[in-house]
């Protein structure tokens, strides 16, 4: 009988694997904690509640269009517009990128593998300069209105509006809307579409009832990736908004540039959670009413 | 002969899961044995552990007098031929073949003499600078098996190794398989779920079943005598009733008595009778003789397989007789055609045919992968 | 492909494109104007070369990328044999969450907790300004990590696990079957995996402008405060030659896929 055991290969991984989890969990981790931390506390580091509750109550004069002012809540105003900007941003990148995905993955093999590098090309522009680049496109005396005129149709104001913001995120994000959704329907097997039609589907019926229903991990993924980055973005709003529409991103970042460290720990502590509750919320949907009954 | 490796009380659980529970095992030098089984038999461990891929939990691999447990796998006599063959795509096939003697860094011209003498063997000769993955199955196999020979091993281990060829392929690879043993005179080890390939090549066959082994012997003894009901089912086609040995020589069975040429039960002891199907001589339906109702016919080319409904149990028989469906018939047996058993776990799983069908054959007996 | 998919996606790539032949095509103007264009010149790219600042900046970001790349790959593709292996479930569970935690938070929050963390500690050894060069490749290496990981991953997945048994049972050791088997196996994924990390490095801002400091600036943070003030074609040049850069390791990066895959 044997009892004694081997130097195991299995140590060599673990070994290998060390420097990753103490970077992870002192880099990845601890960071978050930090977080939390500096929410929950004030510049002496004792414990306070106030940073969060600043963000519920916190109130400012806006003046509207007609000239009266109202008294709204600074942050939650922001919040709410960033949710709202955001989630119609998702909307139009699904609307607009979901036929494009179809289209690539019906495509041939050799124009599909150029789509996807045409989709992925403007993402390899820095950000920042993609989104400078619209401005100029849009602002009144810029390249759109030069030949919308042109063109006799007149001038269209758009920089400075959160249609502007609007397009900016789209336009930005619209790779990440496309690239899940494309990469579930290539892998599509074709053979359930022909048995879909031969059970008797027309073609909106295989849509509505295979392809769509089928090509939902891609979409979900999709939305997550369009969402996320919308939602806390800080650059787009401050450039195509001319700063008029202030973000929760912009809330965080002239925070930090104030130096109000703390404040702005929380209001990214408030954004993570929300993040986090609407992922689990967009993760049950889905496995509720998509695929009609629980994953697991 | 030799005892080249001795397998003593191994033992080894996955998670908790037994996966082989005591067994011991004796290879003999120039032996070609094979361990045979249904997937999760536990075939491919044992095979893991003579490779030292899996240490045992318990027990002591013995490799020509010396235990072995600590030996890690690169320091053993002994090589293998995976079962996706497992050639190293980033090298031709001569690089494939030279990978153990570059291991051992032996002069550039004996590498090259020694691959070559292998590429010649497995007749691979005009090869050696082909990709591995341009090769045919049947290709890559034999580069597997000059690569895992090249080093002279004391035994080659054998992983299921014609599992993904097609079945012409197949049958000469066998062929072929056995024909390297003979000249190199290496002792193989190989597993493989597929009875027929076991019985044609083997000189020991080792059956196994939930992690135990069942029977160990020559192709020959294991058809004709298999010592119980699953050993009996798993090696070719048999029909397995209850019977009662009245005495040395005599068994009754479905109502009849017997003559046999089995003894050493206790009078009256309850049996397994394993009767093959092609031992059956269908006879006019006298008394005296088993009767029944062929239930139906499916002709296989070389002979008709009929199943027999006798008193409820259903019969499988061979025969190149024309029977027809519907048919009454009688059954004659020879007493070297019945075989006694003792009774074990095995008994009543096995041997009746009535829900026969090929395909449910298949399916309750899958091939190929196996627990890891 | 029908008639208005044609259509559709020709709207959507001319959509995809404006700005950046807005810039190409703006990046060549002679006069300082980002809406008419009056004549083809090079003097911005000229104006381009003489900017000490930028190209100072644009030597940092290269510096950065590369060293941000050289640490991630390599502690990635360790990570990635080592968690290939882990049998343990929960372990393997916290891994890849962790893994995940960098790719699905917003930039903003992985670049807040990790200044919160920077300034935290750097307070405690009395520093007055934390954030330097060693923050900022901390940064980088964390949000590259899981990009190298998750492109050795499904390569080590799809290796046939009887390979590195195969070269031991040759006559390899562990290591040695690790280097001259799975090592060669995987390597297109590593290479994928360098190109993504240095790609994404070099055009990371939000992380970066969260952990950088006075004294190191990245090309990404000097186009911010560029931004910040009216720009010239100047930048539009700079955008370009980035624009190039990227798009031929973007190629680069397909064609080792590519070759791979014909395998």
């Amino acid at each position: 009988m044997s009892t004694a055991k081997r130097r195991h290969p299995q140590n060599a991984y673990r070994a290998a694997l060390a420097p990753y989890s103490v970077w992870s969990f002192l880099f990845v981790v601890v960071p978050l904690a930090f977080i939390a931390y500096y929410a929950f506390t004030d510049n002496q580091f004792a414990f306070t509640t106030e940073n969060v509750t600043r963000f519920f109550t916190a109130t400012s004069n806006i003046v509207q269009e007609d000239g009266t002012s109202v008294e709204v809540r600074t942050y939650l105003l922001i919040f709410m517009r960033s949710v709202k900007l955001a989630v119609i941003s998702t909307i139009i990148c699904l609307l607009m990128g979901y036929p494009i995905a179809y289209i690539m993955a019906r495509a041939k093999e050799r124009t599909q593998k150029t789509m996807v590098t045409l989709i992925m090309i403007p993402m390899w522009m820095n950000f920042l300069i993609r989104t400078y680049a619209w401005m100029t496109i849009l602002q009144d005396t810029g390249i759109l209105n030069g030949f919308l005129s042109a063109l006799g149709i007149g001038m269209v104001h758009i920089i400075g509006t959160e249609a502007a913001v609007i397009i900016g995120m789209v336009y930005d994000y619209f790779p990440y809307m496309v690239l899940p959704i494309y990469s579930i329907l290539a892998k599509l097997d074709n053979r359930l579409l022909e048995a879909a039609r031969d059970l008797g589907c027309g073609s909106l019926s295989v849509l509505r009832r295979v392809i769509i229903p089928l090509s939902m991990p891609g979409v979900i993924s999709g939305i997550t990736m369009v969402l996320i980055p919308s939602i806390s973005t800080f650059y787009i709003s401050q450039k195509l908004g001319n700063g008029k529409f202030f973000l929760i991103g912009d809330a965080i970042e002239g925070q930090y540039v104030a130096n109000n460290l703390h404040f702005a720990a929380a209001i990214a502590f408030i954004l993570m959670l929300i993040l986090l509750v609407c992922m689990a919320l967009v993760k049950y949907v889905t496995a509720r009413y998509v695929y009609g009954g629980d994953e697991e | 002969m030799n005892k080249i490796i001795e397998l003593k009380n191994i033992s080894k659980a996955f998670d908790g899961e037994m996966v082989l529970d005591n067994i011991s095992l004796d290879i003999h030098d120039n032996e070609f044995i094979t361990l045979l089984g249904p997937s999760g038999c536990g075939k491919t461990t044992t095979l893991r552990i003579i490779g030292g891929f899996v240490y045992p939990d318990q027990g002591d691999v013995i490799f020509m007098g010396d235990r072995i447990n600590d030996v890690p796998p690169h320091k053993r006599n002994v090589n293998t031929v995976f079962q996706k063959y497992a050639l190293f795509p980033h090298l031709n096939v001569f690089e494939n073949v030279a990978f153990p003697l570059r291991e051992r860094k032996l002069p550039k011209q004996d590498i090259k003499e020694k691959v070559e003498k292998m590429l010649d063997m497995v007749m691979l000769s005009g090869f050696a600078h082909r990709r591995v993955t341009s090769l045919s199955g049947g290709q890559q196999q034999r580069v597997a098996i000059a690569r895992a020979l090249v080093n002279e091993p004391k035994v080659l281990l054998l992983d299921e190794p014609l599992g993904a060829l097609d079945l012409k392929l197949r049958k000469d690879m066998q062929q072929e398989l056995k024909k390297i043993q003979k000249s190199t005179g290496i002792t193989f080890i190989f597993v493989t779920h597929d009875q027929e390939e076991a019985l044609s090549m083997s000189d020991t066959i080792v059956v196994m079943s939930e992690g135990k082994i069942q029977q160990i012997g020559t192709p020959q003894d294991i058809y004709n005598e298999p010592v119980n009901a699953f050993v009996a089912d798993f090696i070719g086609e048999s029909n397995i009733v209850d019977g009662v040995m009245l005495a040395d020589y005599k068994v009754r069975f479905g109502g009849q008595i017997f003559d046999c040429l089995d003894t050493g039960f206790a009078p009256n002891e309850p049996v397994d009778v394993v009767i093959r199907p092609e031992d059956v001589d269908i006879v006019k339906p006298e008394p005296g003789v088993l009767q029944g109702i062929v239930t139906s016919v499916t002709f296989m080319g070389v002979h008709n397989e009929a199943i027999v409904d006798i008193d409820g149990f259903k019969w499988m028989i061979q025969t190149t007789d024309p029977v027809e469906e519907g048919a009454h018939i009688g059954i004659y047996l020879e007493p070297d055609a019945i075989h006694i058993m003792k009774k074990s776990k095995y008994s009543g799983m096995f041997g009746d045919y009535s829900s026969f069908s090929n395909e449910l054959d298949e399916l309750s007996n899958p091939g190929g992968e196996e627990e890891e | 492909m029908k008639t208005s998919a044609k259509i559709y996606s020709g709207i959507v790539f001319a959509i995809l494109f404006a700005p950046i032949l807005v810039l190409l095509v703006f990046s060549f103007n002679e006069s300082k104007s980002l809406s008419v264009f009056s004549g083809f010149s090079l003097k911005w790219y000229r104006e381009l070369l003489n900017d000490r600042n930028t190209l100072e900046a644009v030597r940092n970001t290269l510096i950065l990328a590369a060293s941000a790349t050289a640490i991630s790959t390599v502690m990635g593709t360790a990570a990635a044999v080592g968690i290939n292996k882990i049998r343990t479930k929960w372990y393997k569970a916290v891994m890849n969450t962790v893994t995940d935690i960098p790719m699905t938070n917003p930039d903003i929050i992985t670049g807040i907790s990790l200044m919160l963390m920077f300034v935290f500690v750097g307070r405690l050894f009395g520093a007055s300004t934390s954030l330097n060069f060693v923050t900022m490749l901390i940064a980088h290496v964390t949000f590259c990590l899981p990009y190298v990981i998750l492109q050795i991953l499904p390569k080590l997945r799809q290796m046939d696990k009887s390979l590195p048994e195969a070269a031991m049972d040759l006559g390899c050791t562990p290591m040695g079957a690790f280097f001259k088997v799975e090592l060669p196996e995987i390597l297109p994924g590593i290479i994928t995996g360098a190109i993504m990390a240095f790609t994404l490095s070099l055009d990371d801002f939000v992380i970066s402008y969260f952990t950088s400091g006075n004294g190191f600036e990245t090309l990404p943070i000097r186009i911010y405060g560029m931004t910040k003030k009216t720009v010239t074609p100047k930048m539009y040049a700079l955008a370009t030659i980035i624009f190039f850069v990227t798009l031929g390791l973007l190629l680069i990066s397909n064609f080792v896929d590519e070759k791979d895959e014909a395998k």
